[in-house]
């Protein structure tokens, strides 16, 4: 029998939900559990209606699930809206003497948190760690790498200590007075040590693995993290973090730390983005290498500030005035958020233009189970540079020296004595200076467009999961990939013919490789979370091949797999 | 030995008389005179006839784009700190277009040299007002006359600046000693420079500047002093002052970023396998 035990935290923001949900997390996982979780919260410091979500199993887990098994309500709220989704043989721990007139459907379990923490330590801002003691008592679990973890945690002081000691006290008292006969038990089951990562903190370390040096970022949810870690890490591994002004100085800065020398990225949403776009081209025009990594939102406007959605495709594929080439790369998995980093970077500096990293809430900000990255693996290719021998003494350095690649060797200012380093957003002569004359306009947007056809060998193909051939194909992009694969799974055990196409890079588009695959297609159902159906429109623009349906959703909740399965069943009667 | 030959750029595109003329052999005269390498020296500029000037010398260019060369120079100083960085903007480029990241750079006090060339017009859109036209300049945008103007050295006072002077185009031993001046500057150092526009301003004209500028520095005035900075900051009219409005000391932006310390980033070797320890703080 396999496990499969479902945990919801819910409590007004400035109560700990995050902290309680993330502790809890990670505990399970150094209990040799996989452990997915994500959190629900809205656009506000206090108050209002916020929950994080765990789902534990003993094989990888990629999405939440109803119901819930444990219920930690840290107000009256959580009961009122969550306790329909709990299961009849589940628990639901409140505190009976701040939370009232509740009635008692069997599920109840009221622990006297606030009571306990002050008893215990005299501390009652340590309540919600009790709540963590009864949790590990109510699965059989190992108290003692929950204490370790909380005592790690809040620091080895008395903040440490008084934690410690409340989630042994909480442990006691469930242990005690627990009357109910819940049946999940997670006790430890592997010592094999995993990681509890989200897809911003996968991002941040693929940018420090990969050598960038300079970060820059107006904080706008849901890439603040990005900046943040990368922000803390900055003194061990010589970071420059520069928060500007705004998204526009930003990307200015980012394209001028590039120019210099120095691996540069930015973190930004559709907001923020938006200001970027004129800067993108510039990184366009004069070739700057720089990774813009673009965590999407519902939009339009400030749309739904602390939700997801896939509503910024076509406009990353798009953004810039004037033709240039760049690179999109959608990362669908937590690996993917590590390695398509790196792979940024590199096309980045490979082919000196700029790569959009696009995102979005649901990866940025949900947790997931990994395998440690193996950093062997990690490749910094810094493109064609000049060398000592690539330029004669008596000849003058050109930015944009015509070849037959159209990458000209790229040179830093004081990188050699005598090398003059010059880039203009003007069009401009081989020599970097502003230029009008048509035939160098010809010359110049050829050699930057060939590069546009060079990059695209370096994009990888869409991957497909499950049969080769079948029925149905269902064909999805970015965060999407866990609740497709999830999808294929659940319809072929129902006999459904069906497999999926998933994009984790998108441009430069491969054209000719896509239409091929999908002629062998049956019906094609394109998932997105948007309200067009942006991956859909590209694919017939590109490829001419008529998509089957749209299966969308722009509610700025993430897709599920049973919401996959029901609407691939409602068009598959 | 750095001449003036070393900084022999392209033949400029510029209206004849134009105070650009002036103001890129004040560069050229203080750059040489402070016997900086071209290849040390980074000029990053905007748009406008001011961000052609960077095509006119020889050295280390990034002509950005309109209003923003200001943050572009800001990533370039703090990837390479041994750059010698100098910004280049006009009135519209640097005060209207890239006023707030003008602003927030004269705050945090990166250590770059910004010339703007303050004509009092847009030359290269042909004549519109810009933010520093004085009030109730009839242009083709403005045929009601031109509201209230920036006053940039009040405003540079204000934000924070620790080096604020004014230059004359019209006289470039004075304007180089204070580029010179800015340069040797360890912060952010603006130098708002009266420039003459000869096609579209008939106002402000060498002459009428001639008539009204005059040297702080022959006049015993103390630089030091923020509130009598203020006042010279607003003396537009009969007489104008020029020279080192406002000084004083202070940590410029990169003296206070720790990754700094060890050199220039560009020189920082990248080494993966570093960030293994990180990886173990997630389990």
């Amino acid at each position: 029998m396999s496990i499969d035990v479902n945990f919801m935290i819910g409590g007004e923001a400035g109560q700990g939900v995050q902290s309680v949900g993330f502790l809890l997390a990670k505990a399970l996982i150094r209990c040799g559990y996989y452990v997915f979780a994500d959190q629900d919260y809205e656009s506000r410091v206090r108050g209002g209606h916020n929950f994080f979500r765990i789902r534990v199993k003993d094989s990888p887990v990629y999405a939440i699930s109803v119901p819930i098994d444990i219920l930690v309500a840290l107000d009256k709220d959580t009961i009122d809206i969550h306790r329909p989704e709990v299961t009849p043989y589940g628990v639901i721990i409140y505190d009976g003497e701040k939370i009232k007139d509740v009635s008692d459907n069997g599920t109840m379990f009221s622990v006297p948190l606030n009571k306990i923490a002050k008893d215990t330590t005299g501390n009652a801002q340590v309540s919600n760690t009790v709540a963590l003691g009864v949790i590990f008592a109510l699965i059989h679990s190992d108290l003692n790498i929950l204490a370790d973890l909380v005592q790690e945690y809040f620091g080895g002081g008395k903040m440490g200590e008084d934690n410690a000691k409340a989630v042994r006290a909480g442990y006691d008292y469930s242990l005690q007075n627990y009357k109910g006969d819940f049946k999940q038990r997670l006790s430890p089951i592997d010592n094999k040590q995993r990681m509890l990562i989200n897809g911003n903190e996968a991002i941040a370390l693929g940018a420090i693995a990969s050598g960038c040096k300079f970060v820059s970022g107006y904080p706008m949810t849901p890439t603040t993290p990005i900046i943040e870690y990368m922000a803390a890490k900055s003194k061990e591994f010589d970071l420059a973090v520069f928060q500007p002004e705004d998204e526009i100085a930003a990307v200015n800065s980012v394209i001028g730390a590039a120019y210099a020398g120095a691996r540069a990225m930015t973190a930004t949403s559709g907001g923020g983005f938006c200001l970027m776009v004129e800067g993108l081209s510039l990184a366009g025009m004069t070739e700057t290498p720089i990774v813009v990594v673009l965590g999407q939102r519902p939009g339009p406007a400030i749309g739904l500030p602390t939700r997801t959605e896939q509503g910024e495709l076509e406009f990353a594929i798009h953004a810039g005035h004037g033709d240039f080439p760049k690179a999109v790369l959608a990362p669908g998995t937590i690996e993917d958020a590590f390695w398509l980093t790196v792979k940024a970077f590199n096309l980045a500096d490979k082919y000196q233009l700029p790569v959009i990293l696009i995102t979005d809430h649901h990866l940025a900000s949900s947790y997931f189970t990994a395998e440690k990255f193996d950093l062997s693996q990690v490749v910094i290719d810094r493109g064609e540079l000049l060398g000592e021998s690539g330029r004669a003494a008596d000849s003058e350095y050109k930015r944009y020296q015509l070849t037959a690649s159209g990458i000209s060797p790229r040179a830093f200012p004081m990188q050699q004595e005598g090398v003059l380093v010059v880039a203009d957003s003007d069009e401009h002569s081989e020599e970097g200076h502003i230029i009008e004359d048509a035939e160098t306009r010809n010359n110049m947007m050829r050699k930057r467009m060939k590069k546009l056809v060079s990059v695209g060998r370096d994009v990888a193909l869409p991957k497909i999961y499950g049969p080769q051939e079948a029925e149905v194909t269902l064909v999805g992009w970015g965060s999407t990939c866990y609740a497709i694969r999830e999808a294929v799974d659940s319809l072929l055990e129902q006999g459904v013919s069906v497999n999926s196409l998933h994009f984790s890079e998108l441009w430069p588009f491969p054209v000719d490789d896509v239409a091929k695959i999908l002629a062998k297609a049956g019906k094609i159902y394109v998932i997105e979370s948007n309200a067009s159906g942006q991956l859909a429109h590209l694919i017939q623009a590109e490829t001419c091949v008529k998509v089957s349906d749209r299966i969308l959703k722009y509610d700025g909740r993430p897709f599920t797999p049973s919401d996959i399965v029901q609407e691939v069943k409602k068009r598959n009667k | 030995m750095v001449t003036v030959n070393d900084y022999a750029g392209g033949k400029p595109a510029w209206c004849p008389g134009c105070g650009d003329f002036s103001i890129l052999a004040a560069v050229k005269k203080a750059l040489v005179d402070l016997q900086l390498e071209p290849y040390k020296v980074l000029m990053v500029s905007g748009i406008g006839q001011a961000g052609k000037l960077p095509h006119y010398t020889k050295c280390n260019v990034f002509n950005g784009l309109h209003g923003r060369p200001m943050p572009a120079a800001i990533g370039a100083k703090i990837a390479n700190t041994e750059l010698t960085v100098i910004a280049i903007s006009g009135d519209g480029d640097g005060y209207g277009e890239g006023g707030n990241h003008w602003i927030h750079a004269m705050r945090r006090n990166h250590d770059i040299t910004y010339l703007v060339h303050n004509n009092q017009v847009y030359g290269l859109t042909k004549g519109q007002a810009s933010p520093t036209s004085d009030q109730g300049s009839v242009t083709k945008t403005t045929p009601d006359g031109s509201l209230v103007p920036v006053y940039p050295v009040a405003l540079a006072i204000a934000a924070g600046a620790g080096f604020i002077a004014r230059g004359f185009a019209g006289d470039i031993e004075h304007l180089a000693s204070l580029i010179k001046a800015g340069i040797l500057y360890k912060g952010f150092a603006l130098i708002d420079i009266l420039q003459p526009c000869p096609t579209f301003n008939k106002k402000n004209t060498y002459a009428w500047y001639r008539e009204r500028v005059y040297k702080l520095d022959e006049t015993g005035y103390d630089p030091g002093n923020k509130l009598t900075a203020f006042e010279k900051a607003y003396e537009w009219g009969d007489r104008i002052p020029i020279g080192v409005i406002y000084r004083r000391e202070t940590d410029s932006f990169e003296e206070q970023v720790p990754a700094l310390k060890k050199g220039p980033l560009v020189k920082q070797r990248i080494e993966p396998l570093q960030i293994e320890r990180l990886l173990s703080e997630f389990m």
